[in-house]
């Protein structure tokens, strides 16, 4: 009963979250909410005994990604502009959810032992963590030894969507476009000669 | 915020003590919850606060971009290279038994080269992002600062020819 009492507590505040931030259109605002969505759902994975994804939730979802929207916001205006309800994208979008909530009943009974998740490689990696890796705690070992390669992959994902973010913003563009008998040289001279021709016109 | 006694001295305290916590979530993440992912996430959160307490320009000199790029790309060469060094031992890719000749310490030798691999390379892509977006702001200021100069040079100018001033008071 407690514990249904906490699940249904977590559950309603996301869904509140969910639909005050459907109808906000200050970013900030919109920043904060997704915040507390995250900081909700770690909260939610903590109850599910996930406490390696609730980790990651809230340094991550929480934490940084907050941040990292809150220093795009201070590059684009403040409030969302205003538009209208896509009568094709939500229309997909309520026929997929609902298509979800019908399926929700042939799924296995949660936490149920004879699930097919819980009765394919889950047993050797539980029972291999220990005995052959030697490292009590099952999901780094089934993160770093017995996918390293997905690992592996998450990590050049993140190196490389870090590299084209930077590309696009610190400022490494094309060098402009050179008429004959320009070098790059010659824009940067013109530059500095404006310059000094405004000075002088003040002077 | 920079003229802050309080917000300073909190700073002062919290910033190494968030780093000791990053490297704990990243070098125990055997035992307990945790692991490179969550560590870098944190360790970079310490380089954030300081970037907003003592300014962009301060965190800058404190981590220069140059070496927290070389970070990003140290990571994933790491973690690749591990692959790399069980291969050249004989066996597969990424197959840490090979490393060593008691098979535990081989996997937890191999495990932490290459959770040490996404730490870095997690921590030093936070930075580095949090670093060119507040940088790009800095930068939008001081090409905003400019133009107004220029355009209160021009008005100047302009009124010293005795032509009437137009936007004389941006500056």
């Amino acid at each position: 009963m407690g514990m249904f009492a906490v699940n249904a507590f977590l559950i309603f505040l996301l869904v509140i979250i969910a639909v005050v931030a459907l109808n906000v259109h200050r970013l900030f605002a919109l920043v904060m909410l997704s915040g507390a969505f995250s900081l909700t759902a770690a909260a939610q994975f903590v109850v599910l005994d996930a406490v390696d994804v609730a980790f990651t939730e809230a340094a991550v979802g929480a934490g940084i990604s907050t941040v990292l929207a809150l220093a795009t916001l201070s590059l684009v205006p403040r409030e969302e502009k205003p538009h209208a309800i896509a009568p094709l994208p939500a229309l997909i979008a309520v026929a997929t959810g609902a298509l979800l909530m019908v399926s929700i009943g042939d799924l296995p009974q949660f936490g149920a032992a004879d699930a097919p998740v819980h009765i394919h490689v889950a047993p050797d990696y539980i029972s291999g963590s220990e005995k052959l890796i030697g490292v009590p705690n099952v999901v780094t070992s089934v993160l770093a030894s017995y996918r390293g390669y997905d690992t592996l992959g998450e990590t050049v994902v993140i190196f490389t969507a870090a590299i084209a973010v930077l590309l696009i913003l610190a400022g490494w563009t094309r060098a402009p476009h050179l008429r004959d008998g320009e070098t790059e040289n010659t824009h940067i001279a013109q530059n500095a000669q404006d310059r000094e021709d405004g000075q002088k016109d003040a002077g | 915020m920079q003229d802050d006694p309080v917000i300073r001295v909190v700073a002062k305290v919290l910033i190494p003590t968030i780093m000791l916590f990053a490297l704990y979530v990243q070098f125990h993440g055997d035992y307990g919850p945790g692991g490179g992912f969550q560590a870098g996430v944190i360790f970079a959160a310490a380089l954030v606060l300081h970037a907003v307490v003592f300014g962009l320009h301060r965190a800058r000199q404190v981590w220069p971009m140059r070496y927290n790029l070389m970070g990003v790309s140290a990571g994933v060469l790491l973690y690749g290279g591990t692959g790399v060094w069980s291969m050249l031992a004989g066996a597969n890719y990424l197959d840490y038994f090979a490393l060593k000749a008691d098979p535990k310490a081989a996997q937890h030798l191999g495990i932490l080269l290459v959770e040490f691999g996404v730490g870095l390379t997690v921590a030093s892509v936070m930075v580095a992002l949090f670093f060119a977006f507040a940088g790009r702001l800095t930068h939008i200021r001081l090409v905003a600062k400019t133009a107004a100069h220029e355009t209160a040079e021009a008005g100047k100018a302009a009124a010293d020819n005795g032509a009437p001033a137009r936007d004389g008071d941006a500056g």
